[in-house]
Parts: structure tokens; sequence; C-alpha cells
């Protein structure tokens, strides 16, 4: 079973904020899931490759040229805070 | 389907604004109940059937999908219309862009008539949690109609779309096809271009399709296939027109059968599941067992890589780009987590980040990225994701050995009928588990398709069930062909 701290501790790499309650549900959840996986354990996978693209497309190169975006007033009046045509974010100092 | 109302429309029986309408008729009277509309485009529909229409009376030339009206999964963008994932986070957000899938149905002239609901970010087998409420199973309304993509499987079921666009990452398609007795295609990783969905499992996710038979399925995967330079990852299909493969004839084919899948199964599936089999056999084709001994490791490999997947996918989501945005420093949780290696982090920006996820994303995506961000943190990583994906491997190349002695393999789509809405809610566990049949597939990448094959009898409805096929990678012609034939000799007894 994970530990609240445990959970905390994800949380905080996630970004995810989490009320008292959620930590407690969490802690449930996730050690049930992180059980269920376990039986991987029983696979033997010593000199087996993992996969990597699942079809076995390989690279796949083009020409590094930049496009115009025909709508970038759509993506500007995404933005939760714009200045100046500019997306503000938070201070990051 | 498509067919007959193609030629309906070249024959002037109907015109595509008629049918349009008589869709949106159908949607104002039904949809309060079933709820599998999201978002209606009334507009752009109307104004892409006239202009089938004008064609049409200019004596030009159209092809099937033109005029013809269906629905978009609310995952994949749509210009200048609401695109929300089934999430708050993105309640407010308006797509730029086309996603390539629906910029080649526009293209083909198929007529969108709305966005429809799904599990947030495409997680869930019950469509139960969409921010916005569960849509519900025509068939029974106090069951689901199967998730992630269960508003587009709902909408063909109850006549409220002709075709519907889906996604399927472990059976997203393909379930809730099985519990709304409808076709439901899955097609091969690469198959169709990801452009424009909204990233839940990269290396898993597919677009596929949902209709009322096989052949309109092929009809729409012959207009969304094909390399697009906006998805590196995206095959060639070299104008594959894949409703020309349904010749009706299994005679050459061998599907493979694997006995365990039927065993476990409840009394009246298994039945279903025989009854299917034979059908095959007296078609013609050759029903050969094969073994897939590690298959049964799919659903563990599946449930580490995805949430690891999905951790990385959803990071996006921070309230700085688009998106819903949480300010609400009072509220803030980073008093509880800020002695957990926050310390020192600029603190505005940290109390927006954990506040807009906190608020904004519920629960089952919150759970998928911290299982994820467990799974691929310092120490954990070869013990979760590095032996899961070395399992996948493993899971890959049982299917390349029986692919040397059948063309596909034939299982069941999902262990039971559709289950109530609420029975599955409080365990994830157990919801995880109605996809054992389906996620191999996306496991290995490969094609796979749910077509309906009766009903069974469940407390007293009935209630429709499927079966699968799954396919050799890029060779949805064959399998396609063989679901056809089964739809066909059907329609003979």
């Amino acid at each position: 079973m994970l530990s609240k701290d445990e959970v905390k501790h994800i949380a905080a790499l996630a970004r995810v904020g989490l009320s008292e309650v959620d930590i407690e549900k969490f802690q449930k959840d996730l050690s049930g899931i992180l059980d269920f996986v376990e039986q991987l354990k029983e696979v033997d996978v010593d000199g087996v490759e993992p996969a990597a693209h699942i079809t076995g497309l390989t690279n796949r190169t083009r020409e590094d040229r930049a496009e115009n975006f025909e709508n970038k007033e759509g993506i500007v009046k995404l933005f939760p805070e714009e200045k100046d045509g500019y997306d503000k974010v938070k201070s990051v100092l | 389907m498509i067919r007959e109302l193609h030629e309906k429309l070249i024959n002037k029986e109907t015109t595509s604004v008629k049918l349009t309408e008589e869709y949106f008729a159908t949607i104002e009277k039904k949809d309060k109940d079933i709820f599998a509309y999201l978002t209606l485009t009334k507009d752009l529909a109307m104004e892409q059937a006239a202009r089938v229409d004008e064609k049409i009376k200019n004596g030009e030339e159209i092809n099937l999908l033109e005029g013809i009206p269906g629905a978009v999964k609310d995952v994949l963008c749509t210009k200048g219309v609401r695109t929300t994932a089934g999430s708050k986070i993105l309640d407010n957000y308006i797509a730029p862009y086309d996603a390539t899938a629906v910029a080649k149905l526009k293209e083909a002239g198929a007529v969108i008539l709305g966005k429809t609901n799904c599990d947030e970010f495409a997680m869930g087998s019950s469509t139960e949690n969409s921010a916005y409420g569960p849509t519900k199973n025509p068939h029974d309304l106090s069951r689901v109609p199967g998730g992630s993509s269960g508003g587009s499987a709902a909408a063909v079921a109850a006549g409220e779309a002709v075709w519907a666009l889906g996604t399927d990452t472990g059976g997203s398609i393909r379930q809730p096809a099985h519990f709304c007795g409808v076709v439901g295609l899955k097609t091969t990783y690469g198959r169709v271009s990801r452009s424009g969905l909204m990233a839940m499992a990269s290396s898993f996710d597919s677009v596929g399709t949902f209709a009322k038979t096989v052949e309109d399925a092929a009809i729409v995967l012959s207009a969304i296939s094909g390399r697009d330079k906006y998805d590196a990852t995206s095959g060639d299909s070299f104008d594959k027109r894949f409703e020309d493969y349904l010749t009706g004839d299994v005679k050459d084919m061998k599907i493979g059968v694997v006995q365990e899948y039927f065993a476990n199964l409840e009394l009246g599936m298994k039945k279903k599941m025989e009854e299917v089999v034979e059908r095959y056999k007296k078609m013609g084709a050759e029903i050969i067992d094969i073994e897939l001994p590690y298959a049964k490791y799919a659903l563990p490999a599946y449930y580490v890589i995805q949430p690891c997947e999905v951790s990385s996918n959803l990071a996006r989501f921070d309230g700085i780009k688009y998106g819903m945005r949480a300010d609400d420093e009072n509220r803030s949780e980073l008093g509880k987590l800020g002695s957990l290696g926050l310390e020192g982090l600029p603190r505005t920006l940290l109390e927006a980040y954990l506040d807009t996820r906190e608020y904004f994303l519920g629960s089952e995506p919150k759970r998928r990225i911290m299982l994820g961000t467990y799974a691929l943190s310092s120490g954990y990583y070869d013990a979760y994701y590095l032996r899961a994906q070395k399992v996948r491997a493993l899971i890959k190349k049982d299917f390349e050995k029986a692919f040397k002695n059948v063309d596909m393999v034939l299982m069941p789509t999902a262990p039971t009928p559709a289950f109530k809405l609420g029975e599955k809610t409080d365990d994830p566990l157990e919801m995880y588990l109605s996809d054992i049949f389906t996620i191999t597939a996306n496991i290995i990448g490969a094609p796979a398709i749910s077509v309906p094959c009766g009903t069974l009898e469940t407390d007293g409805k009935d209630l429709p069930v499927g079966f699968q096929l799954l396919g050799k990678w890029f060779d949805e012609e064959n399998m396609l062909r063989a679901a056809d034939a089964y739809e066909k000799s059907n329609l003979k007894i």
C-alpha cells in the first residue's frame, strides 16, 4: 500500500493539487492497480528487446521548413490571459 | 445504408438538406434521454448539405459519403467548434484547426451534425467519466453505452447519425459498438492520422468509426485513412477503397480461435461465440485453434504503459496556453504539498498549476496521471515501464507467430452485454476489466472490428452483443471482408 506521503509526492511531481479526501481515495485506488500489474513480474523478460514503434515504422524525416498557420487569431483567443497578442504567464521568478 | 442514401440523393428522391434536417429532428426527439451529443453543429451541417445539393443540381458527380450526415467524437478538433474531450479543463476550448480525420471528412463532403460525448480524455469504459454527464444506452436507458466513445456508438444506434467517428486506445470503439449493437472499427495504429486528436496514450490511440453496417464503416475508413505530414506515425493507404474488397466470400480464409477465451465466458455469451464460429465454418472459412501464451498479460501491460503516456500527454493542460485556469490562491493545496520537493519554486505559477489541475480534471485522468508519474519516477522505471514494454514485445511475437497460420483471430468483444449505470464506478479495476478482450489489439497496434451477432436476454431485456475480428497489421481489407460476409449471411437467415 502506498503511504499518504508517497501519494502527496506523486501529486506534487504531477502538479495535481489534491484534497485530503482525494489523497485517501488515490492511496487505495493506486495501490489496487499497482497490485494488479504485479503479475508482469511472472514473465521472464531476460534478453527481450522492449517494444518501440509497434508496427515497426522507422524514422521518417522531412524538410525542416516553417509553415504559416492560417488561424493565429484562433490560438491567441484561447490564451487564458493575453497582452498585445502574447500569452501572459505567471511570474516564474 | 450509405450506399442506399447515396442512391436516393443522386436519384433526387431526397436532398442532403432534407436528410440532415431529418437527423436533427431525431436528435431533438431522442437526445434529451440519450445524451449522445455535447455540441450540435447545425450551421456547419446545413451549409455542407446545401453545397452537396447544389452539386447534384448542377449535375456534378458526388462520392459515396457526400451529403451523408454523421458525428464526431469530441476528442477530435473541429475548427471553430467547441472541443472539450469530455473535460471541464477544455470547457471553453474552441479548436483553431481541424483534426486531419475531420478535415478529410469535410473534403469528402460528409455532413457533420455535431460532437459526441465521451469519457474525459477518452479514459473510461462507460462514458460515466464525462464531466458533462453520462450517455445512456439506446437499448436500455438504465444501462451504459460503453466507452469511451459511448456518445458516437449511441448516436449511430439511435439513428441520430449515419456514421460516427470514434477513437480506440484500449477498446473505446469496439466495446461501445458491442454494447449498442452497431459495427465498431478500430484501425491499424497509423492507418488514420492522429493529428488533431487530443492525445491520451500516443502509442495506442487510433481513430476509427461506428456505422450500422460493415460496408458503411469501410466507406468512412476510405475517406479518413492515409499518410499525413502532421503525423509522422501515419502509414500509406495508397487510395484504397475499402468498400471494394467486400466480396461476401470467405472460402480462402483461415480464422484463428483461442479456446480458453471462450471457455471462461458465461453460458449465453459462449453460445453466441460458438454460433459465430459455426457460421464461418458453414461459409467455408477454415477455423484453426491457436495459442497466445503472453496475451493474458495485455491488460496489466496496458495499465502500466498507458498511464505513463497519459501522465506525459496531459501535462499540457496546465491553464497556461489554453483551457480553463484556476486562480484562487486562497484555496491552494500548495501548503499541503509544499514540503515535498516544491520548495523554492515560483509560488504563483505553482499554485496556478496545482489548482487548475485539481479543479478542472476529473478523478480518472488524475488517477492515471499519478499512476504514470509514479511508474516513470526515479527508481521505478525499469520495474514498471521497461518491463511492460518488454512484455508488449512478447505479446506482439505471439501474434506474429499466429499470423503465419491464420489471417485473423476471432474473439469476444467483451465478456458481457452492457452493464448498468453506476455498477462499476466505485471500483476502477473492475471497470478496466471490461476491456479484457479489446486491449490486445491496442497493445500490438493491429486492426480489429466488433460486429453485432444478435442479442442476449439479461434481466428480461434483449441486449445487443457483438463478436470481434482482429486482423493483421494494415490488412483492414481482409478483416472487413470477413466481417461483411458474416453480416450478409445474417441477412440470408
